[in-house]
């Protein structure tokens, strides 16, 4: 594989130098990088940081979860194309053949002046560099009513795992018939085609095990992502069976009430069965403690997505305000090593590359019927900067569509590989 | 088993082994068919490896066989299980590369049209066997000058080590779903590839964006490194 560790020892000697220093003197020497969050970025950077400088940087990688259910793929799992257990990822690989020191608990605070991060465990760890890659957290109060308090009763599954599978749960056992709503959230939050990818999951789900269930999204957007792709998919497949409610119709103006089961849409009560509420979101908490963020997120270099506010702090993938990217898994990996080449760069002498970044999203509408949507991106002064584009095409054939949801399978392995490497 | 039983076993056998519709393939009409595959494949007179193996004698060549090619794992398992190219074999294959042969590097959906697979299939045995040998054995195969270019560069193997990152999120070590694998390339197979996509001799929304937008040096680059890669 491309960056094996041991193979990459035998095969270059670009690093020969640092390769000479005896191993163990160099690992007490050797400047401490400390990633906070291992998911899409954050499992990224930590890899090819230690992949990049062959021992030359002590990589701790902090994450409370001992496994990884990746959100790419967990709509796929509600309609039934995904066994849950294929979304659960290790970090075994990562401390076994990338000798990276993971840390399963939560950091709670970050003394930029000091240096260290505390944890929930009450230790502290030093850093001369700081990675923070912790994802979303809801803001509170975006939908009056719903609170983490209430998750059970209204789930979001817009962090995958037990909430992926409570959702499921609900929906295969709402009443014959029964209203499945989901209130959309408003921009910027992650994954833009995600909610809708949902939408159309749930439909080939209850089309098959409640054919007279409907759903009935509230979305406070005007438009969203691979809008006519959807409707046209939508038409197609679940004729009649998924209602939009927009803005134009008070869907900026919603609330709910998790123990009635009602959705209000601009003061009408609706009653639901199974209800899925994806708030509106910021930077995960931990990029608020330290002090990074401005306003809901972390702004950040183009270059080398170091933090604005203080250049020995990384904000990678759905945390960071970057620019043009959208916040996906894809872009989250593609900022990783991009950081990761620049700060081998810095602490490990490696040779600094120029930016480049590039995102695909796929979303499944029904059964061989995939489409996406990608772009390229370069680094400029003011932001991660668009280049180039595609989207798929409401008239293309079947074929394509097959093709287009085979493609995105394949892209799973590579990327959950790319991440956490190959056991 | 009775006499008719027999018979009716007999019929069906028949029908399974050559599809009725394979023998009467039209070469001429293949050759129409067969842009799909030159896109890769070069097949007659001058046949080189390009991003694809080169199809002259194809039949009865073991499958993965050529030595000078590097070829998925699945394809040259199936070559160390003694299976040789034959007619329905080719058909078969067509039909649906991936279900075939599951892990190919081929990235080609496969035509499900009966009879247009037959003319194709009748136009690459009639081909293969059908080029001047002794020109073949010292051709370079009309390399067009783009490949050859970029195949003059010495590629620089860190800058491509670092480019290589763009490909492994989608391009997994060993060929998962509809993505092929693309490690341990040759040079000349890799380069060829990419251009194929810039020039528009094939067709994918990601691969001709990221082609695109890779230089000369940037294509030299990794293929320097890929090549090395198992
Ligand atoms: C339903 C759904 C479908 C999606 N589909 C796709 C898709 O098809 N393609 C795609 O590219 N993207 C998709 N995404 C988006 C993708 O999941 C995210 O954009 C991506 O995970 C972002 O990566 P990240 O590293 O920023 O955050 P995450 O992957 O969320 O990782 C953050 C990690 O940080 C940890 N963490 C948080 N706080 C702390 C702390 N204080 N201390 C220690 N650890 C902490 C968390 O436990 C978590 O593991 C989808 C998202 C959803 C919800």
């Amino acid at each position: 594989m491309p960056l094996d560790r041991r193979q990459f020892l035998g095969s270059t000697a670009a690093f020969s130098a640092t390769l000479s220093t005896p191993m163990l003197a160099r690992a007490q020497t050797a400047p401490n990088v400390v990633v906070i969050g291992g998911g899409a970025g954050g499992a990224t950077a930590a890899r090819y940081i230690a992949n990049g400088s062959q021992g030359g940087i002590n990589v701790t990688l902090v994450e409370p979860t001992r496994s990884y259910f990746t959100c790419f793929f967990s709509n796929l799992y509600l309609g039934g194309f995904r066994e849950i257990d294929s979304l659960g990822h290790s970090y075994g690989t990562l401390a076994a053949d990338y000798g990276i020191n993971v840390v399963h608990d939560w950091a709670v605070d970050v003394d930029r002046q000091a240096k260290t991060i505390t944890l929930a465990g009450g230790a502290s760890l030093s850093y001369d560099r700081l990675v923070l890659s912790p994802g979303i957290d809801f803001i509170e109060d975006s939908v009056p009513g719903w609170s983490l308090a209430t998750q059970n009763a209204m789930p979001h599954a817009y962090k995958a795992g037990s909430q992926t599978e409570l959702l499921k749960a609900q929906l295969a056992n709402m009443r014959e018939g029964g209203v499945f709503a989901m209130v959309a959230p408003p921009n910027p939050y992650r994954c833009p085609p995600g909610p809708y990818e949902r939408v159309s999951m749930v439909a080939h789900m209850l089309k098959e095990t409640n054919p007279t269930a409907k759903i009935l999204i509230v979305d406070p957007k005007e438009s969203f992502s691979k809008q006519g792709l959807f409707e046209d998919g939508w038409e197609r497949h679940y004729t009649g069976m998924i209602e939009r409610i927009g803005p134009d119709f008070g869907a900026t103006n919603v609330s709910v009430d998790p123990a009635a089961m009602t959705v209000s849409i601009d003061g009408n009560v609706e009653q639901v069965d199974v209800c899925n509420v994806i708030p509106a979101q910021r930077a995960g908490r931990i990029a608020h403690l330290a002090g990074v963020t401005d306003g809901n997120w972390a702004p950040v270099s183009a270059y080398n997505l170091a933090s604005r506010i203080d250049e020995n702090v990384h904000v990678l993938g759905d945390a960071a305000a970057q620019g043009d990217m959208p916040k996906s898994g894809f872009s989250a990996n593609s900022q990783a090593k991009v950081c990761a080449n620049s700060i081998v760069a810095d602490l490990a002498g490696g040779r600094a590359f120029p930016a480049r970044f590039a995102n695909t999203c796929w979303s499944l509408i029904d059964t061989n019927d995939g489409i996406k949507v990608g772009a390229t991106y370069e680094a400029t002064d003011e932001k991660i900067a668009k280049i180039d584009g595609f989207v798929s095409q409401v008239d293309e054939d079947a074929a394509t569509r097959e093709a287009t949801y085979r493609e995105s399978l394949g892209w799973y392995d590579a990327i959950t590989e790319d991440m956490f490497g190959t056991a | 088993m009775g006499k008719q039983g027999l018979f009716a076993f007999a019929v069906i056998f028949w029908a399974m082994q050559s599809s009725p519709a394979l023998s009467e393939g039209d070469p001429m009409a293949g050759q129409a068919a067969f842009r799909l595959c030159a896109a890769c494949h070069m097949i007659g007179d001058g046949a080189i490896n390009r991003a694809g193996p080169h199809l002259d004698d194809l039949m009865g060549r073991p499958v993965g066989g050529l030595s000078d090619y590097r070829y998925s794992d699945t394809l040259t398992e199936a070559g160390n299980e003694g299976e040789l190219w034959t007619e329905d074999r080719l058909n078969s294959f067509l039909e649906d590369p991936q279900g075939y042969y599951r892990g190919t590097r081929m990235v080609f959906r496969g035509i499900s049209d009966p009879n247009t697979r037959a003319d194709l299939v009748a136009y690459i045995v009639a081909e293969a066997d059908n080029y001047d040998r002794a020109a073949t054995a010292t051709s370079t195969g009309d390399m067009p000058p783009e490949i050859a270019a970029i195949l003059a560069i010495q590629g620089d193997y860190a800058y491509g080590e670092y480019l290589s990152s763009e490909c492994t999120a989608c391009h997994a070590t060993q060929s998962g779903g509809d993505i092929p694998s693309i490690v341990g390339l040759a040079p000349s197979t890799f380069v060829h590839s990419l251009i194929s996509y810039k020039i528009g001799q094939r067709e994918h929304q990601v691969m001709t964006m990221i082609a695109n937008r890779l230089g000369d040096e940037e294509i030299a680059a990794l293929a320097a490194y890929f090549t090395t890669v198992e």
